[in-house]
């Protein structure tokens, strides 16, 4: 599923109950990491969940591996990675993930409690980006 | 006429909406929410009587100092403790419990112990491997059971004649365990052990009576007794609070500053450097006043039928394993359900209005010997109902069908 078709489910959503029944159906789809890439080295912490990420450069574009113990961040996840997945450590830095979330009515996943890992994660992305760009 | 046991009225927050439904408060052990009159007497104080207190001659400083000095007798009163000199106001919980590990490190040692529990809250942890990292004493935690208490057995095991101070949790934050913490402090004593309790969850459910109790260190928080965050109490035993060195130097805490030598102020002063939080100390002495005034027993009673309540509804639902099986208990409802994360419940339950505090607590060892990553956990309040039972339970088998 791509970022549009993700719009366009959430234009017609009718309340919390569609929105976040599609968000955990996306974190159904998204691919589990193996335990054995599940290392505190892979770990971005959070309070509540936690999250994996695993990155690499390949001819110039940034791959991204990720899993997560909770659901719903699962979900957020596979959104997140519409728009980061295969794209250059360019695009990656410069995309607007706040907007978005806002836009999509997600933006409490991102806000800075010590909440699921999200917003750590989105960090850790834009730590790599850098790095690749540099 | 018997009293109303709704109190809820009297708690202003509990009228608002939470995307878009009627606000179920059930994270109290995290923090309560404010009755009116606890808001309007800081509003009071900053309105009609704020200056520095202990300083002044003027009518303002004396009216603060007189107000501040009325919350701490009451304070002090609300847990046994015989004198206001031995209540010392605090930042919360947490600073008197690093209060206490500060002023007791040149007592300890290579080959001393501090005693805690796997069940203890972080902020009754880490000031002690602080502690124990600047005085090379170890730090020993006595195990819990798989369901949810200490287990005396392994305590009075590790209890012994190097162990120079226990530290524990009053009630599990986590599970809402009353601990036997009589028995225990009457054993460390035994043992010439100093003992402190961390009281933040209990002050609320139960009478605390630190004189009866016979701890030389009792702290607590407002915030979990509907008073301000930002201000809490620890008691501790005059004779004990004498012989300690001060905490932290500044003003209020002294007699007399020379360049060389300086002579410490009377207790509790001398542990109360700076200009304290004047407005909450006269907000948590309205909260004591507003406990005081109501039908507490009854309302007691109450909670913990609805906390049985909710256990006995939960447990019903396919999927829910409670967590924690014990004896005594008050306020707290820990759980998990099969196949779904804490952190979706608490999202999906968010969505419904239904506050609930999910993840490992602040308890991240307890977790780890139940071996569960967290839990969801709803927490009680003397303002709950039924129908806030009814809506948690709704809840969960609302969000069950999601994940």
């Amino acid at each position: 599923m791509d970022l549009d078709e993700i719009r366009e489910a959430f234009a017609f959503f009718d309340g919390w109950e569609d929105k976040y029944r599609f968000v955990i159906d996306l974190g159904k789809d998204l691919a589990h990491l193996d335990d054995a890439h599940k290392t505190p080295a892979n770990l971005v912490r959070g309070c509540q969940s936690q999250v994996w990420l695993l990155t690499e450069l390949r001819g110039g574009r940034m791959r991204f591996a990720i899993d997560s113990d909770a659901q719903i961040v699962r979900g957020l996840i596979a959104i997140i990675l519409t728009v980061f997945q295969d794209r250059t450590p360019d695009e990656v830095r410069t995309f607007d993930i706040e907007g978005l979330f806002a836009e999509l009515e997600l933006i409490k996943h991102l806000t800075p409690t010590r909440g699921n890992g999200l917003r750590a994660m989105v960090a850790r992305i834009h730590q790599e980006a850098e790095r690749a760009a540099a | 006429m018997a009293p109303s046991l709704d109190i809820s009225g009297d708690f202003p927050i509990l009228a608002r909406q939470v995307n878009g439904h009627p606000l179920t408060y059930l994270d109290s052990a995290a923090t309560t929410q404010k009755p009116r009159v606890v808001i309007d007497a800081i509003r009071h104080y900053y309105e009609r009587c704020n200056a520095n207190v202990h300083r002044a001659a003027h009518a303002l400083a004396e009216e603060a100092t007189a107000a501040m000095e009325d919350a701490r007798a009451k304070v002090a009163a609300l847990i046994g403790a015989g004198d206001a000199q031995e209540l010392i106001f605090t930042r919360g919980t947490t600073e008197g419990i690093n209060l206490v590990a500060a002023c007791l490190t040149g007592r300890f040692g290579p080959g001393d112990e501090v005693l805690i529990t796997e069940m203890e809250h972080h902020s009754n942890i880490v000031p002690w491997q602080l502690l124990c990292q600047r005085t090379g004493a170890a730090l020993t935690a006595c195990r819990v059971t798989p369901t949810g208490e200490i287990d005396l057995e392994d305590f009075h095991a590790k209890l012994g004649p190097r162990t120079k101070l226990l530290a524990i949790g009053h009630v599990s934050n986590a599970l809402g365990t009353v601990n036997p913490v009589a028995e225990m402090i009457d054993a460390a004593h035994r043992q010439g052990a100093l003992v402190l309790i961390d009281g933040a969850q209990a002050v609320q459910h139960l009478d605390v009576d630190v004189g009866r109790l016979g701890c030389d260190f009792y702290a607590f928080s407002a915030h979990k007794l509907f008073g301000p965050t930002g201000i809490g109490a620890l008691y501790g035993k005059a004779a004990l609070l004498e012989e300690l060195p001060p905490y932290q130097g500044g003003g209020e805490m002294i007699e007399h500053v020379s360049i060389e030598h300086t002579t410490y102020n009377q207790l509790p002063y001398k542990f109360e450097a700076g200009t304290p939080n004047i407005a909450g100390a006269i907000g948590f002495g309205a909260a004591v006043d507003y406990l005081g005034g109501l039908p507490l027993h009854a309302l007691r009673e109450r909670e913990a039928s609805l906390v049985n309540q909710a256990i006995s509804h939960l447990k019903q639902i396919p999927g829910v394993q409670m967590v924690g099986e014990f004896r005594e208990r008050v306020s707290v409802v820990s759980f998990l359900v099969d196949g779904g994360h804490p952190h979706d419940f608490g999202t999906l339950l968010d969505q419904q209005g239904i506050a609930v505090r999910t993840g490992h607590h602040c308890a991240m060892p307890l977790m780890e010997r139940l071996g569960i990553p967290g839990t969801i956990r709803a927490s009680f309040a003397l303002y709950n109902s039924a129908t806030d039972v009814e809506r948690l339970v709704a809840g969960v088998e609302k969000a069950i069908e999601f994940v």
